[in-house]
């Protein structure tokens, strides 16, 4: 049995494991956009990247294609992960800013504005509709076709395949078919963020965050919360000593 | 054809050789690479052998076509032998000279003599002229002197010596003992150490597969080309010896398929060797069976990626996977599988045969040996370069690549192919070698060299790279797919004037975003460009932005052209030229562009002898 070390706790798990599949067993949120538990992993939407030590070098890699292998030390949350994602999530908003679930991520990690111009694309090519076909709906109707910007989901020769059962199985599982709510900010590329909130674990222990998702601390009116911390400057009030 | 049954045979078969050829023997090598071949190599090679026959010489004199001697820029190239002339640029028409002069006691002719630019001193020997002087070829000092269909020429030189030491008696852990201690680093780009990467491999369990990564993407490269084209032999040799090593019997070379003339030398290689006995079944009698399989590449830039080129031979998709793990532990169907660039297996013999240490006497510290690059851009002196190690980007530019044509400035030197970064004049003597060269925020990459004078705009440059890689880019994973189109997308208009200052934080952003998060090392380094144009030229991006203007007169959005009315004597060539009809103005009189329609070609300029043409950048003054 591999054992590994996350987040800095000590942890054994089975054999074919990933360190996906280990830092959940932990009850640690790692977000995913090309991931569902019964398809094989792809490593495709990179939101799944985290930390990790090898050798002596830190690495970034995507959790859901690496082994759980003796030895390895992951940070799951370190604040260079927390950057990638952020930006990533900036990146993905700009291209789909109609999926509920990318705007949900964004608001978790934080990205609260976007550079770029909103793109409005129909698929992030996360795969997870191919691999639904193919691995669980045995049919394999649809496919990947082309190269970098003009790579897409087809279906052979563009034409509907006798193949396709018309089970629905590839919109149920896309992150991006799921509409995002038409709320008050419905035509800004980013929405604003119901969850937006700050992590305070990130703040008060370098590297960890605590396994709550989201965290009870961060949604009881803390001394981290932006908010608070920008009223309490107004104030002059110092925030180490809040405690 | 004798088929060698043990390394005794071997060496005996080669003691033979040496005794039937008589080094003495005039001998007329012409470059037949593909530089040389374009520029008329085969009508050179006719009319030598019809002279030869011509004046009777048939029975004394040989003529031989061979590979690249990397000077392709001045062939077709050829030497005479053995007293080593070289000429170059060399014409059919001069055949009868050359045999003439063979006959009248080899008396060079003049007029093919390479004359130094710098001291007006004609030149006998290749190793003389300057552009050979400083470079070390240890891989492609072979190329000149053998016919790569012939395997005899190859043994001639000295092949196989390094297999036959292998087998007769070393270990395998003592072979990878000896890549390890020389040092030799992969030459496909990332600089792995050869002999752990080896070491890892055969830690894992049989069968167990190599490969040779002969795609060679990176536009405007042709080193493996050259090697496999001019010395296909010492690639298989390596490969032999890996094999033995590795505990492999089932080889791959993965080659572009726009190489047709490498396959088929690769392929004529294959052949010869296995009928000596040197591969296939019992190699030389000592029980080691390795075959070697030709696969031809779908001539993606994505290919070259190591598990992108294993799918590739799979016969799946091109799309690189994600490591770990390592094809070392598991690479082509599965099984663990060592993954070399055509250089690095090339190397193999030579630290075999001249002893590690020997090898790692060449070079630096860290990178040990010598390295191949492609140099060309502005520069005198374009083509092949080997040089060891450590060589400074002064000597490269200055004492080999002959320095800046037209007299202009050294501005960057791109570095390592489409994903390298620019490095700026002011680093002129960085030394070469991966540590320095990945400070500076390049790599060694493939090699790839660019040398860019003061005409050069650094944005657009970048502009340009992201373009190749957008396109080149497999586009599985999402920041490589995303980031290289919105970095296009920001240079483009930032080209095109529209840039905003904050623009410049966000490709740094993106930058470091690609660098840590995609999938392969094509996402992950495609930021270099750009980051390093950012890094050291940071000026020309706000100049760009701020003032729109582009200081190299390069970005075509933000120049324009004039007439200047004291140099304009009205010839009227400029008219001629102009594909917008963009030029008003009668004979004799004065001439003036009409901005509006002028699509800023630069034919105008080009052909107006008095130079009244000029460009500027910036906004375009109001006519008065
Ligand atoms: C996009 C991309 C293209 C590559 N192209 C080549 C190539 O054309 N030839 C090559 O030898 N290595 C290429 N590489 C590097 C290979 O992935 C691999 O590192 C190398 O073949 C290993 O051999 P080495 O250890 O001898 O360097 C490429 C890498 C990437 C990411
Ligand atoms: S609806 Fe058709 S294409 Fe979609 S998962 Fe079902 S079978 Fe496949
Ligand atoms: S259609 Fe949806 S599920 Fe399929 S690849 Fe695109 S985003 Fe993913
Ligand atoms: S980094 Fe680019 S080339 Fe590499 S796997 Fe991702 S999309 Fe493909
Ligand atoms: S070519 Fe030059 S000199 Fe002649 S008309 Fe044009 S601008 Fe005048
Ligand atoms: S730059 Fe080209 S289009 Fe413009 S005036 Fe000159 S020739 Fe005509
Ligand atoms: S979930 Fe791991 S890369 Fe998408
Ligand atoms: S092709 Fe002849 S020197 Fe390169």
């Amino acid at each position: 049995m591999p054992s590994l070390k996350i987040n800095g706790i000590e942890t054994e798990v089975e054999h074919g494991m990933s360190v996906l599949d280990a830092a959940r067993f932990l009850g640690l949120p790692i977000p995913t956009l090309c991931h569902d538990d019964g398809l094989t992993p792809a490593g495709a939407c990179r939101l799944c990247v985290v930390e990790v030590e090898r050798n002596g070098t830190r690495k970034l890699l995507s959790a859901c294609t690496l082994p759980a292998e003796d030895g390895l030390v992951v940070w799951t949350h370190s604040e260079r992960v927390e950057r990638a994602r952020r930006l990533l999530l900036e990146l993905y908003v700009a291209t789909c800013p109609s999926s509920k679930r990318i705007q949900d991520l964004a608001s978790r990690y934080g990205a609260n504005i976007c550079r770029y111009d909103a793109e409005h694309e129909i698929c992030i090519q996360c795969g997870l509709c191919v691999r639904m076909c193919e691995q669980q709906m045995m049919a394999g109707a649809i496919g990947f076709a082309g190269r970098g910007s003009n790579r897409r989901v087809s279906r052979p020769f563009d034409m509907t395949s006798d193949r396709c059962r018309q089970c629905g199985a590839c919109l149920y599982i896309c992150p991006v078919c799921e509409l995002r709510c038409a709320g008050p900010q419905a035509d800004t590329t980013l929405c604003s963020g119901c969850l937006n909130f700050a992590t305070v674990c990130l703040q008060s222990y370098d590297h960890a965050m605590c396994s709550l998702d989201p965290c009870h601390a961060c949604e009881l009116s803390g001394p981290f919360r932006p908010d608070v911390r920008v009223k309490n400057e107004l104030l002059k009030i110092p925030t180490g000593e809040l405690k | 054809m004798p088929r060698l049954a043990s390394v005794n045979e071997l060496e005996a078969y080669r003691a033979r050789l040496a005794a039937t050829r008589d080094p003495t023997r005039p001998c007329l090598t012409v470059c037949a690479g593909s530089g040389c071949t374009a520029a008329g190599a085969g009508d050179v090679l006719t009319a030598l052998r019809k002279n030869v026959e011509k004046a009777g010489l048939k029975d004394g004199v040989d003529v031989k076509s061979t590979g690249c001697h990397g000077f392709c820029e001045r062939g077709p190239i050829m030497i005479v032998w053995p007293e080593g002339t070289f000429y170059n640029k060399v014409a059919s028409s001069d055949a009868r000279a050359i045999v003439a002069s063979i006959a009248d006691g080899h008396v060079p002719v003049e007029k093919l003599l390479y004359r130094d630019p710098a001291s007006g001193q004609a030149v006998v020997r290749e190793d003389e002229v300057p552009f050979y002087a400083r470079q070390r070829r240890v891989l492609f000092g072979n190329n000149g002197r053998i016919d790569p269909k012939n395997i005899d020429d190859y043994l001639n030189v000295g092949g196989y010596a390094a297999l036959g030491k292998v087998l007769s008696g070393m270990t395998w852990e003592q072979v990878i003992d000896q890549v390890k201690r020389s040092g030799l680093r992969g030459r496909g780009g990332a600089g792995f150490p050869t002999g752990v990467k080896w070491g890892f491999c055969r830690q894992n369990p049989a069968p167990r597969y190599l490969i040779c990564n002969a795609d060679e993407g990176d536009p405007g490269a042709f080193m493996d080309r050259s090697l496999l084209e001019g010395n296909p032999h010492s690639i298989l040799e390596g490969m032999i010896i890996g094999a033995f090593a590795l505990g492999v019997e089932e080889g791959y070379v993965y080659v572009r398929a726009e190489y047709p003339l490498a396959v088929e030398h690769l392929r004529v290689a294959i052949e010869q060797a296995e009928n000596y006995g040197l591969l296939g079944d019992n190699i030389l009698g000592s029980g080691q069976r390795f075959r070697v399989h030709v696969v031809k590449g779908a001539g993606a830039f994505v290919c070259g990626e190591e598990t992108a080129l294993i799918r590739s031979i799979e016969g799946k998709v091109g799309e690189p996977q994600p490591r770990p793990p390592y094809p070392a532990q598991r690479g082509l169907w599965n099984r663990p599988t060592v993954i070399n660039n055509v250089k690095t297996w090339a190397s193999v013999p030579v630290i075999l045969n001249r002893g590690p240490e020997w090898y790692a006497a060449i070079g630096t510290e860290k990178s040990k040996g010598t390295m191949v690059f492609s140099l060309v851009g502005k520069i005198n002196n374009t083509g092949l370069v080997e040089v060891p190690m450590g060589i400074t980007l002064r000597e490269m530019i200055y004492e080999i690549g002959g320095g800046i044509p037209g007299g202009k400035e050294l501005k960057a030197i791109q570095i390592g192919g489409p994903s390298g970064g620019c490095i700026p004049a002011s680093l002129i003597d960085l030394a070469i070698d991966y540590d320095e060269l990945t400070k500076a925020g390049s790599m060694m990459g493939s090699g790839g060299m660019v040398v860019m004078d003061e005409s050069t705009c650094m944005v657009d440059v970048a502009r340009y790279f992201m373009e190749f890689l957008e396109d080149e880019s497999c586009g599985q994973c999402f920041p490589c797919r995303k980031g290289t189109q919105r970095m296009r997308e920001i240079l483009t208009r930032i080209c095109a004037g529209h840039g905003k200052e904050e623009d410049l934080a966000l490709l740094e952003d993106l930058g470091w975003l690609m660098r840590q998060t995609s999938l392969c090392a094509l996402g992950q380094t495609a930021a270099n460009p750009v980051l390093t144009t950012l890094r050291y030229f940071r000026d020309e991006y706000l100049a760009h932005i701020r003032d729109q203007q582009c200081p190299a007169k390069v970005c075509k959005q933000l120049i324009y052209y004039e007439i200047d009315p004291v140099f304009c004597d009205g010839c009227g060539a400029c008219v001629k030229v102009c594909a917008g009809e963009a030029i008003l103005g009668e004979k004799k009189k004065l001439h003036t562009i009409d901005a509006a329609k002028c699509t800023r070609c630069g034919a105008c300029m080009e052909v107006c002898q008095p130079k009244a043409v000029l460009v500027s950048t910036g906004a375009i003054p109001c006519p008065v």
